[in-house]
């Protein structure tokens, strides 16, 4: 066990309301003192973070490595490995692999890899119905012993409100928390971009935003009904955000998320039929990215992720509404989480809240913190370290990134999983 | 000619396309993929060089001598595939027609593998017919500075050549564009050639357009195209010069977007009686094939007003002047 002490870092640890300058001191997985040495410590190691920020790793809460069934896109060793260096401890991958993590067997092979690769942490959300098909309920309690960390049906249906709500009774059964990534697929119809004036001029099929607040208005119902545990993934709307706001103010406790990129970019991105602005779910108005940009500030939306979804190139050559949605988004979730605070939207330590303390509560894991006798996932970071987001500078095996070109502030210098340093800069 | 007000300008569109690239740095068609951002001048040029075609006594031309044009339809088309193949002929272009079913396509050949190989043939120029829209945007950005692509229907994105061919058949009739009221009546929403008449017109400065439909069949935001909405189609033909009928795809009546063919013939199927109420020199048309007693009444289709047969056959000659235009020399330039 490696003994590590990280000095005249800026640590910034939003659970514990701490922002100073001091000392680390890293031993036994843990973190042993803040400030002084405690009585005795010899370090094996030193890492030098002036000028630097020291604050817990990021947690991703949606990120797929598309290992198992896509390893042509990307791999469990590829994505931990580029999610280390860019300051992420750990992702939470969605059931949608191929097959779907429907049974103990798959989330053991899943921790198995990401064992093998021994970078970043991934946890995984099982299927809530068996192979995602919306009809069966899946088994739940075996999911939750082999370790899943809640449940989901990813982008797809449960078109039966009767199984979704049996569903939910179940898994507030076994104390799961759901996750929802709220889409009425008979509304989005196979669109593949917002439904707007872009769409319409473009001839591209649209999903209307009454796809994403339809269902939010469904799933709350039946979350009330079943006191299911509940989290909306990725939301895109403001008016979804705004039911939200509504139902915690009706004292529902459900908790959301948005994608980074939905903060920053509009259907009006994708406007010479750009695929790498093909997403789902789909990029909207500004006046959403307005809208998702209040709740953040006000705390509606708890959390934010990358929904990283990494694809090869050919993946995206082709007419637009024939490429596959998603961009690659692990390598750039810390800069342009920080750059919300250098726009004055959060507070910097508000802004490492959102990518650590929150999905760590939401996941109910006790990472997310760097009080003494925390778990030592530590992100480190040169706030001012200045890249250019290009194929070179991108870690994922992924490069499909609308934010290709981007001047990006901020980057990872080291990363601490469990005690264990698994990235540095120096070494890389 | 009564004088149409001219409308309150629609809210300013958005910008697309910075560098456009459908025009060379001269401001020569370099591509034709899109009506839209191209200029006044150069739709102009299309109409002026299809007129010098119809004018002249000859039926063929040395103009494309030497060149290959590729038919590269992705979508079934006859008469589409047609005319351009006899509009390359007139030019005394080589063609070559190459018909891609839905399942040669998934044999694992990417479009990009499959434009490399036509590449390699020595085509000069690609007209596409593909099912998804940008689909002749994502060839256009793919080709070599020798090879320009004409868009022969795109999705529900655009058909540049046959508003072109609408707007020529207008002119025929009704050169001043600033001084008409026109309206398009039908499927709205999944019509490519309505989205290319709409740029059309409105960059040749039509006085006033107008859409009519149901809201099943109209895209959100078209008013933001710089149109009048109407739903009720005795409005919004009430002195129109122009009315242009869009064709309703069978795959869309029956429950999908209207509940039946007889419905809609009720609702919006042109009739004598309705005709009447647009100007008493109107003309009608439609881009075909025609569903009668759906979109028309025969009577109509066949009547004084009717225009359709003339499309047709000024189809040939606009697909000549945007081949012509187009068409570049082997460094690149414009070879017109």
């Amino acid at each position: 066990m490696s003994r590590i002490h990280i000095t005249g870092g800026h640590l910034i640890d939003p659970a514990n309301n701490v922002d100073v300058v001091t000392d680390l001191w890293v031993a036994d997985d843990k973190i042993q003192a803040i400030g002084d040495a405690p009585d005795g410590f010899t370090a094996d190691q030193t890492i030098n973070a002036a000028q630097q920020i020291v604050c817990p790793g990021l947690i991703d809460l949606s990120a797929r490595t598309r290992e198992p069934g896509q390893e042509h896109k990307a791999t469990i060793a590829s994505e931990t490995s580029a999610a280390a260096k860019a300051g992420i401890t750990t992702l939470v991958c969605p059931p949608d692999t191929q097959p779907a993590i429907d049974s103990p067997a798959i989330v053991e092979l899943i921790h198995l890899k990401s064992r093998e690769a021994g970078m970043s942490r991934l946890h995984m959300l099982g299927a809530l119905t068996c192979n995602l098909g919306g009809e069966l309920i899946s088994e739940m309690l075996s999911l939750k012993d082999a370790g899943v960390v809640g449940m989901s049906n990813a982008n797809q249906p449960v078109p039966n409100s009767l199984i979704l709500r049996r569903a939910f009774e179940y898994a507030a059964t076994h104390d799961l928390t759901v996750f929802i990534r709220p889409d009425d697929h008979g509304l989005s119809n196979n669109g593949c971009v917002h439904e707007g004036a872009l769409a319409s001029r473009l001839g591209l099929p649209g999903i209307p935003e009454a796809a994403e607040t339809v269902a939010v208005a469904r799933h709350l119902e039946l979350i009330e009904q079943t006191g299911v545990r509940a989290h909306f993934s990725q939301l895109t709307t403001s008016r979804a955000a705004n039911m939200i706001a509504r139902a915690r103010h009706d004292g529902l406790p459900v908790t959301a998320d948005v994608a980074v990129h939905h903060l920053y970019l509009t259907d009006i991105d994708i406007r010479d039929y750009n695929s790498a602005c093909h997403l789902n779910p789909p990029l909207r108005s500004e006046r959403d990215r307005d809208g998702l940009r209040d709740a953040i500030k006000h705390g509606t939306i708890d959390a934010i992720c990358s929904d990283h979804q990494p694809h090869e190139p050919d993946a995206k050559q082709a007419p637009l509404p024939d490429t596959e949605p998603g961009l690659s988004g692990i390598d750039t979730l810390l800069p342009l989480v920080t750059r919300l605070a250098d726009e004055k939207l959060l507070s910097l330590s508000d802004a490492i809240d959102r990518v650590t303390r929150l999905p760590a509560s939401i996941l109910g894991l006790e990472q997310g913190h760097l009080g003494i006798g925390a778990s030592a996932d530590i992100c480190i970071f040169d706030p001012k370290a200045s890249w250019a987001v290009s194929a070179d500078t991108l870690n994922s095996a992924g490069h499909n990134t609308p934010f290709l070109g981007w001047e990006m502030h901020g980057r990872a210098t080291h990363t601490l999983v469990n005690g264990q340093l698994i990235f540095s800069k120096d070494h890389d | 000619m009564s004088s149409v007000k001219t409308q309150a300008q629609p809210t300013q569109p958005v910008k697309l396309r910075p560098g456009n690239i459908q025009l060379d740095q001269q401001g020569k068609l370099r591509h034709f993929l899109a009506i839209e951002g191209l200029p006044k001048t150069v739709l102009t040029q299309i109409l002026d060089t299809a007129e010098s075609f119809t004018a002249s006594d000859e039926k063929k031309f040395e103009l494309l001598k030497g060149h290959t044009i590729a038919n590269l339809f992705f979508e079934p088309s006859t008469r589409t595939r047609t005319t351009f193949e006899l509009a390359a002929k007139r030019l005394s272009a080589d063609v070559l027609n190459i018909n891609i079913s839905a399942s040669s396509s998934s044999k694992g050949e990417t479009l990009l593998d499959m434009l490399r190989n036509l590449e390699a043939m020595h085509v000069d120029m690609f007209v596409v017919r593909h099912g998804s829209s940008g689909a002749a945007h994502f060839i256009a950005n793919h080709v070599p500075k020798h090879v320009s692509v004409l868009n022969a229907g795109d999705g529900s994105h655009e058909h540049p050549t046959q508003a072109m061919l609408d707007m020529f058949t207008i002119r025929q009739h009704k050169p001043d564009f600033p001084s008409l009221r026109v309206a398009i009546v039908g499927d709205l929403m999944h019509s490519r050639v309505a989205r290319s008449q709409i740029h059309a017109l409105n960059t040749l400065g039509v006085g006033e357009l107008r859409v009519i439909a149901p809201k099943t069949l109209l895209p959100v935001g078209i008013e933001k195209m710089g149109v009048q909405v109407y739903q009720d189609i005795e409005a919004g033909i009430k002195d129109v010069d122009v009315v242009i009928m869009l064709r309703l795809q069978r795959e869309r009546m029956h429950g999908a977007f209207i509940p039946s063919e007889h419905e809609y013939f009720k609702l919006y199927g042109m009739t004598e009686a309705r005709l009447a109420l647009a100007k008493p020199d109107a003309i009608i048309m439609h881009p075909g094939p025609i569903n009668r007693g759906v979109e028309m009444d025969s009577a109509v289709a066949d009547g004084s007003h009717s225009v359709i047969l003339q499309q047709v056959s000024n189809g040939i000659a606009v697909r000549m002047a945007a081949m012509a235009m187009a068409m570049r020399n082997p460094d690149g330039s414009s070879a017109s």
